[in-house]
């Protein structure tokens, strides 16, 4: 079932060794974790979340799928144990399948403090399946599920899995019947509180989902999350590049110092400084996901998405948009992966040509160097903000250009679950994941980048590095007629086009192209190259345009259209040149 | 044709969740809606014969808050009037 913390007990069985399986006949990719119990081993697959193994999802559809063409000798069942009296549906759905199972009532903290009480053994004796609650959060029940998981599959010995004959036509057979299976179940198993339950949630919702406060707090609670992720991450990272120039410098400078001048100068200026400044930035990358997750798991940010359906329903959107579009903040291909939840192609697309707009922590990157090099640390913050509110703005002009073309009518019901304090483990252990994975993702890229950047400036061979002679002198120079109306020097010109690439190449990139990789030593060398009205034209035009060729990929792959993948490229391309061309040419004529 | 137009003037006399006022509670009679959608209440709770509780509603005709059973759910209003209550 979807927020039963399905994902949580996955982790804690396996310890995030987890990796992507790869298994016949499925479109999407499933995490699965080899693990040892009791000196057995065994294979642990992380099926998507369901309500209904006949419903007409995508997920529900991997799941069927899954289970007809891949035998299990055991299927894990986790439902939420406070919602037993509509979950049950799931764990009588198997019985009637006759797979061997396991019922985990994950959550029994919160159950309990709900006032719902289970009786377990009644409910296993029903079912034929041991049926055990236990709170994967606070690591209560594991060992008892590990053991019980055991004890299945040795009971299990010597039966050989199969797969589930006529899967469908089983569960239609017994559909009928199951609602009143379920009521009966519920009835004699579970005790549900007389009155209602949560106060915490109620008084919470009284003023967060307020008719008139309600958007106004949220409003206030993102710019406090920003400006904390700045105010903390900014000094850090700025010593972080120190460090690391201080190292280059003195260590690895040293250490190449016997190679040729060329290899040195590749190994040093291109690759270390590269890596180098963008590695800086991982911190704030890291509070930047720490902060998503503490949202995302107290429950806030699918009251987001009660918030802001009326608004985005107008833009011919929904509140799952706005979240989705949130979440790209972190990073566009996640977030234009989640529109999978919609299944009306109008709204995918449309929330799919959005999403690029979400400035996300690689672009990120780029304004926080910027801002510091250009403006005073108080301005600095607001030019942040201001980019900001230009992203929300270029994502609702987009939806309003396009709701036309992209028509919908899907019908929107989620689950508003209540409100949870987040351990801080879990979320630490999230947060680490996430900046590991951004930062192996972003490697590869920034290598390759930076590898062109600093051939494109040094060749052809014996030109002098990044000058007009160059290729990159030449590349910028080619297109100054439609840059230079919008402030963008042939430098910066080979940013941008690095920069389609991927954000993260940006920095490492210019740090090539002025040769230097401090970020103090580069912040003077653009200063004294670039005005501040081309810092803000540059940047607007990084924030605008196509993030990087990773969500190019994604939106071809999930839209499976080519014209779209265009369409989506070329707006952005426009719209960042008009965006910037306005701006420049507002700010130079009125200073 | 014509059985269809009776029920659903039939229906229009029957209360609608998106009319329940804010803070009543009612039951569940039936669902007229797409079997997508209709399985989607179905799976979260809201199902013939289930008590219905209105929360409340969203600003500029946003979605309703409902509570049916263990769970609370945001629905929008257009998909509320497909979801009839017994009187």
């Amino acid at each position: 079932m979807p927020n039963t913390g399905k994902s949580t007990l996955f982790n804690r069985l396996t310890g995030h060794h987890a990796h992507i399986g790869n298994w016949p006949g499925l479109t999407v990719d499933l995490m699965q974790a080899d693990l040892q119990l009791s000196g057995r081993s065994l294979q642990l697959v992380d099926l998507p979340g369901i309500y209904d193994l006949r419903g007409h999802s995508d997920d529900e559809a991997v799941v069927r799928r899954f289970l007809e063409r891949s035998p299990v000798d055991l299927v894990l069942v986790v439902l939420n144990a406070s919602q037993l009296d509509r979950q049950l549906r799931l764990a009588l759905q198997v019985q009637q399948l006759g797979l061997p199972a396991v019922v985990a009532l994950n959550m029994a903290d919160e159950a309990a403090r709900f006032g719902v009480s289970i009786n377990a053994s009644a409910l296993g004796e029903a079912l034929g399946q041991p049926v055990l609650p236990l709170s994967a959060k606070y690591r209560q029940g594991l060992e008892t599920l590990q053991h019980t998981l055991v004890a299945q599959l040795d009971a299990g010995d010597g039966r050989v899995a199969v797969v589930p004959e006529a899967l469908e036509e089983r569960l239609a057979a017994a559909d009928a019947d199951l609602d009143g299976a379920m009521a009966e179940l519920v009835e004699r198993c579970v005790t549900l509180p007389s009155r209602w339950r949560d106060s915490r949630s109620r008084r919470l919702d009284a003023v967060l989902l307020h008719p008139v406060l309600g958007l106004p707090l949220f409003f206030l609670a993102m710019a406090l999350m920003f400006q904390g992720i700045y105010a903390i991450g900014v000094p850090v990272q700025e010593a972080l590049g120190g460090l690391l120039d201080q190292f280059g410098q003195l260590v690895l400078q040293p250490l190449l110092a016997p190679l040729p001048g060329l290899l040195q100068g590749f190994l040093l200026e291109g690759l270390y400084q590269g890596l180098g400044t963008v590695m800086a930035f991982l911190p704030v990358i890291g509070l930047f996901f720490l902060a998503m997750g503490v949202v995302e798991d107290s429950g806030y940010l699918s009251r987001a998405a009660y918030l802001m359906d009326a608004f985005m329903e107008r833009l011919g959107l929904d509140g799952r948009s706005f979240v989705l579009s949130l979440m790209g903040f972190g990073c566009n291909v996640p977030a234009i992966l989640g529109t999978r939840v919609m299944r009306d192609r109008g709204l995918r697309l449309l929330s799919m040509l959005v999403i690029p707009f979400s400035l996300c922590s690689a672009r990120l990157n780029v304004f926080l160097f910027m801002a510091a090099v250009f403006f005073p640390p108080r301005i600095g913050g607001l030019v942040i903000f201001g980019l900001y509110l230009m992203s929300f703005a270029a994502a609702m002009l987009t939806a309003l250009v396009f709701r036309g073309r992209f028509p919908s009518n899907e019908p929107l019901v989620l689950e508003l679950p209540p409100y949870r304090l987040p351990t801080p483990g879990q979320m630490l252990s999230r947060a680490w994941s996430e900046v590991k994975h951004f930062w192996i993702w972003s490697r590869r890229f920034i290598i390759l980048g930076v590898v062109a950047v600093w051939l494109l400036n040094n060749l052809p061979v014996g030109v002098e590095p990044a000058s007009s002679a160059s290729l990159a002198g030449q590349l910028g120079s080619f297109a100054q007629p439609v840059l230079a109306p919008i402030g963008i020097n042939p430098k910066l010109a080979v940013a941008l086009l690095f920069g389609f690439i991927a954000k993260e190449i940006v920095l490492g990139g210019l740090a090539v192209i002025y040769g230097q990789a401090d970020p103090a030593a580069l912040g003077r060398a653009m200063a004294s190259d670039v005005t501040w009205p081309q810092a803000v034209s540059f940047m607007l035009f990084t924030l605008l345009y196509t993030p990087c060729l990773s969500t190019v990929a994604v939106i071809r792959s999930e839209s499976k259209r080519l014209g779209f993948t265009l369409l989506s490229v070329a707006w952005s391309l426009l719209l960042a040149w008009l965006v910037s061309l306005v701006a420049f040419q507002a700010i130079t004529r009125l200073s | 044709m014509q059985l269809i137009r009776n029920r659903q003037l039939q229906m229009q006399a029957v209360s609608r969740l998106v009319d329940l006022p804010t803070g009543a509670t009612a039951r569940v009679s039936s669902l007229s809606a797409d079997a997508g959608l209709r399985q989607r209440l179905e799976a979260l709770g809201l199902r013939p014969g289930q008590a219905v509780q209105v929360l409340r509603r969203g600003w500029w005709s946003g979605p309703l808050h409902v509570r049916v059973g263990m769970t609370e759910l945001m629905l929008r209003r257009r998909d509320a009037a497909r979801v009839s209550l017994a009187a």
